[in-house]
């Protein structure tokens, strides 16, 4: 039907996929609430939301794992009910998902053909696999994963790379990229764009989700924006649509970032690092830190900046070097000690490092400083919940019950409920892992301006994150971290993005697995 | 938000246990009850209900009778001490394997003749201490040794049984303290001491992990330990405190245990362990640790009880009433996955 490298920018076009009035609803929630998609061969198609817009429910939908309660999906021309992952699957829909569903104890090429195991007699041919896998991570860029690695010694990185060759394995004609360039550094991101190009050019259709307007803007063809569960603008050229019409759909608001001003005041020294080194991850790392000053640090993923933060708290234990807070030295690796001597982490890895996803949303932002709503060890008065209720309250985390799971709340809410934790815990010095990693673009605001009121109130912040706009909006001072080191310390208005840019990636080595260490941690 | 409404009490609780999202606020007594895991536990209710009508049906004379009551809280009073140290271990994430037999080498340890030369209070001491030292082995190798809690636990019910067959030398001891064989036999407005010790460890298990900091954070390592580390939880100090109250639970069960039978061995207390662990699990809790209710143990261990009981009153065979059981499990847990499912996502 089309020719290959074809591009639609038209909306009537007959569609390899047409979702229409898709409706889910799950207990309480109206996820989707009439949604439209419609996705061409050989087109990248986005998908743009803010956080429980119900981008991840629609792929859901997609890959067959939540069947719609309303709604019509026509797939090549026939009407279809996707009922099991696996009928998506043989339909030809694959998905990458933002958690990866790799087995990490299966070597590359097993995770490869996990499900399509070349055979014969009901004997899997193990060199089959391999060749297979050999040619599709070459397809990708990056023939120098070896396929009988185990998964699980990868880089999130590589692990990423290898799913997306699981999907090229089974001939999907519609692949679905959900934040795939979240874990990946910018040369990573080239590499994956170029795979997208060649794909679509094969006639595979894309649907790719990003928080970031820059990337679509790169490799999209077409946009369809969430919002609310629903469809509020359907097929737009992705190169043309202004930023502001984007932004405005998603949100309601006009403005992308807005960073706060720095009062420029800040006080005494409250933490200092000396020498700080851990094995190969990183080493003589010093810098101070004072009270009301926002520190950035910028580098890649896996240059150790991650690492340098979580061994501050005490998280990682130091081989080398000393932390000290208010001028007390720190004990290595204890974190109860950081936490009484006031520092406070917000992790990388939301879900999988600070909430406890069944707990109500009290319990989570109490944790840290249960004691103080305890009697002798006997908790039950009713201070917890009203603590929590105000200090969620004032980041406006929704919805607004502080007796919710935590898992049913949105990436940003849950963002929020982290920071909320350390709000009313108290901290003299606030470490940010990527505060603003799948966070959508209202939720940022906030937390921007959170960020800077704590450091007007005399907090001293430390923030990591990929994000060099991001670092330079919000630091007062930045540390260009590279290969476990830091190659650059001045103050913020002195850069540039492009002078960061070339500070970070200069003489990095930057091949999938000849890294350092992964920056997701252990 | 629901505030609880302003005639309770000041230190009205939320839902602490199971915590759905907000519904309206039933009356106090009742709330009690749902957190404390009635609610989340009607299918194992409903179970037992139907149990009761069997027995009515089948054994009119004997079952519905005050005393058979009696007999079956009694038989279910030591397992059901046992369970309730379980119950902490599994909702913090871990397995205990070795409660029976932790709870037999206390026997053994609190009954020879040498302990019992120094009276009933230096038995009672020797048995919790016994219990308590078993496991803080277990706690410190699995919390600091980073020994895999199967393993910890299995070994500590191997050596654990074979240190009390060395100390009794395979033989039951006689227990010849008045104070101790007392225990079992006094009654207290008609009910045996041994069901208060049981009303008593499930109350204090309750208040523990329902009302205090050691409870909340016992959820919270069980449900994400390393969200809880990075939120300043000592995980492993906590986790060595688990398997303490654990063997804290075996050390109390060894005591009544040593009184009912008026012995002291090694062979009390076989396989114990796996029947506490099957009624934490048909309670309702994660065998993976961070959610899960004390009552609904409780309740799983009454179930397994009075199947026993019925068996015996109509004469059936012992091989029979281990199939019912195995039913039971399997039957119980697809139940509440369902009801699960239904009621989250």
């Amino acid at each position: 039907m089309y020719g290959a490298g074809q591009r639609f920018y038209f909306p009537l076009v007959a569609s390899l996929l047409t979702m229409r009035g898709i409706v889910k609803t799950f207990p309480g929630v109206r996820a989707l609430d009439g949604v439209d998609l419609d996705v061409a061969a050989g087109e990248v198609h986005c998908l743009l939301g803010q956080n429980g817009a119900g981008k991840s429910t629609l792929i859901k939908v997609l890959a067959g794992a939540h069947r719609p309660d309303a709604g019509a999906i026509t797939w090549d021309g026939d009407t279809v009910t996707f009922g099991s992952p696996h009928a998506a699957d043989a339909a030809g829909i694959a998905t990458i998902h933002q958690e990866l569903d790799l087995v990490p104890g299966l070597s590359v090429a097993e995770n490869v053909v996990l499900g399509h195991e070349p055979a014969r007699l009901g004997f899997t041919r193990p060199r089959d696999a391999e060749k297979i896998a050999r040619r599709l991570l070459t397809r990708l860029g990056h023939p120098e994963i070896p396929p009988r690695r185990e998964l699980g010694d990868l880089s999130a990185a590589g692990q990423q790379i290898v799913s997306m060759a699981r999907a090229l394995a089974r001939d999907a004609r519609l692949i679905v990229m959900d934040e795939p360039s979240a874990v990946l550094d910018p040369e990573e991101v080239r590499n994956l764009f170029r795979v997208i190009r060649e794909l679509t050019a094969d006639g595979v259709a894309v649907v790719y989700i990003s928080h970031r307007l820059e990337e679509i803007r790169e490799i999209g063809d077409r946009v369809t924006v969430l919002k609310d569960g629903r469809t509020v603008a359907r097929n737009l050229p992705a190169r043309t649509t202004p930023t502001a019409d984007v932004i405005r759909l998603m949100t309601g608001r006009s403005l992308e970032y807005v960073f706060p001003p720095s009062t420029g005041e800040v006080g005494e020294v409250v933490l200092e690092v000396d020498g700080l080194g851990r094995g190969t991850e990183f080493s003589g790392v010093s810098f101070t830190v004072r009270a009301g000053e926002v520190v950035g640090l910028a580098g890649l993923v896996g240059s150790g900046r991650s690492e340098i933060l979580e061994t501050v708290y005490g998280a990682r234990r130091a081989d080398a070097g000393e932390i000290r807070v208010r001028g007390r030295a720190l004990p290595r690796g204890s974190v109860p000690a950081a936490v009484r001597a006031g520092l406070g982490l917000c992790p990388e890895e939301r879900k999988t490092q600070a909430l406890l996803l069944d707990e109500p949303v009290m319990r989570n932002v109490s944790l840290p400083a249960l004691r103080r709503f305890a009697r002798g060890g006997f908790l039950g008065g009713e201070a917890e919940l009203a603590d929590a209720g105000v200090v969620t309250a004032q980041l406006d985390v929704r919805p607004a019950d502080p007796r919710r799971p935590a898992r049913t709340l949105s990436g940003g809410n849950q963002q929020k409920v982290v920071l909320a934790r350390w709000l009313l815990h108290g901290c003299t010095v606030l470490l940010l892992d990527e505060p603003t990693r799948g966070v959508d673009v209202g939720a940022r605001s906030e937390i921007y301006a959170l960020v800077r009121r704590l450091a007007g109130e005399g907090v001293a912040v430390v923030l990591v994150s990929s994000e060099v706009p991001e670092v330079l909006g919000l630091a007062d001072r930045v540390l260009v971290v590279r290969e476990g080191r830091i190659v650059h310390a001045g103050p913020a208005a002195e850069l540039d993005e492009h002078r960061v840019l070339d500070l970070v990636m200069e003489g990095a080595d930057m091949t999938a697995d000849g890294r350092p260490t992964a920056g997701a941690g252990s | 938000m629901n505030e609880p409404s302003p005639t309770s009490e000041a230190r009205a609780p939320e839902a602490p246990e199971a915590h759905p999202p907000a519904r309206p606020e039933p009356s106090r007594v009742v709330r009690l009850l749902f957190e404390g895991g009635i609610g989340r536990n009607m299918g194992l209710v409903a179970v037992l209900v139907l149990l009761a009508v069997v027995g009515v049906v089948t054994a009119p004379q004997t079952f519905p009778t005050a005393s058979n009551l009696l007999t079956v809280l009694t038989s279910a009073s030591i397992i059901g001490v046992l369970t309730v140290g379980v119950t902490f271990v599994i909702i913090g994430g871990g397995i205990d394997l070795s409660v029976g037999k932790v709870m037999a080498l206390a026997s053994v340890w609190a009954t020879t003749v040498a302990t019992q030369s120094f009276g009933a209070l230096v038995m009672i001491f020797c048995a919790l201490a016994v219990g308590v030292g078993a496991g803080l082995i277990n706690g410190v190798l699995i919390a600091y040794g980073r020994i895999v809690p199967f393993i910890a636990t299995l070994a500590m019910l191997i050596s654990a049984q074979g240190l009390a067959e060395l100390i009794s030398g395979r033989r039951s001891q006689i227990v010849t303290d008045p104070v101790i064989a007392a225990i079992a036999s006094t009654r207290i407005l008609g009910i045996p001491l041994l069901v208060y010790i049981f009303a008593v460890v499930i109350a204090v298990g309750w208040v523990v992990l329902n009302r205090t900091t050691f409870g909340r954070r016992t959820f919270a390592i069980g449900g994400n330990p390393e969200a809880a580390r990075l939120a300043g939880v000592d995980v492993r100090r906590h986790t060595v405190l688990l398997y303490v109250v654990s063997g804290l639970c075996c050390g109390i069960a060894a005591i009544m245990i040593a009184s009912l039978t008026t012995t002291g061995s090694s062979t009390h207390g076989t396989l114990y362990e796996l029947d506490a662990i099957a009624a934490v699990i048909i309670g309702g809790t994660l065998l993976t640790g961070g959610r899960g209710t004390l009552i609904g143990s409780i309740l799983g261990v009454l179930v397994f009880t009075v199947i026993t009981n019925l068996f015996v009153l109509n004469n059936l065979a012992i091989e029979v009433q281990n199939i019912a059981k195995g039913a039971i499990i399997v039957v119980a847990v697809l139940i509440q996955a369902r009801a699960r499912r239904s009621s989250t996502t």
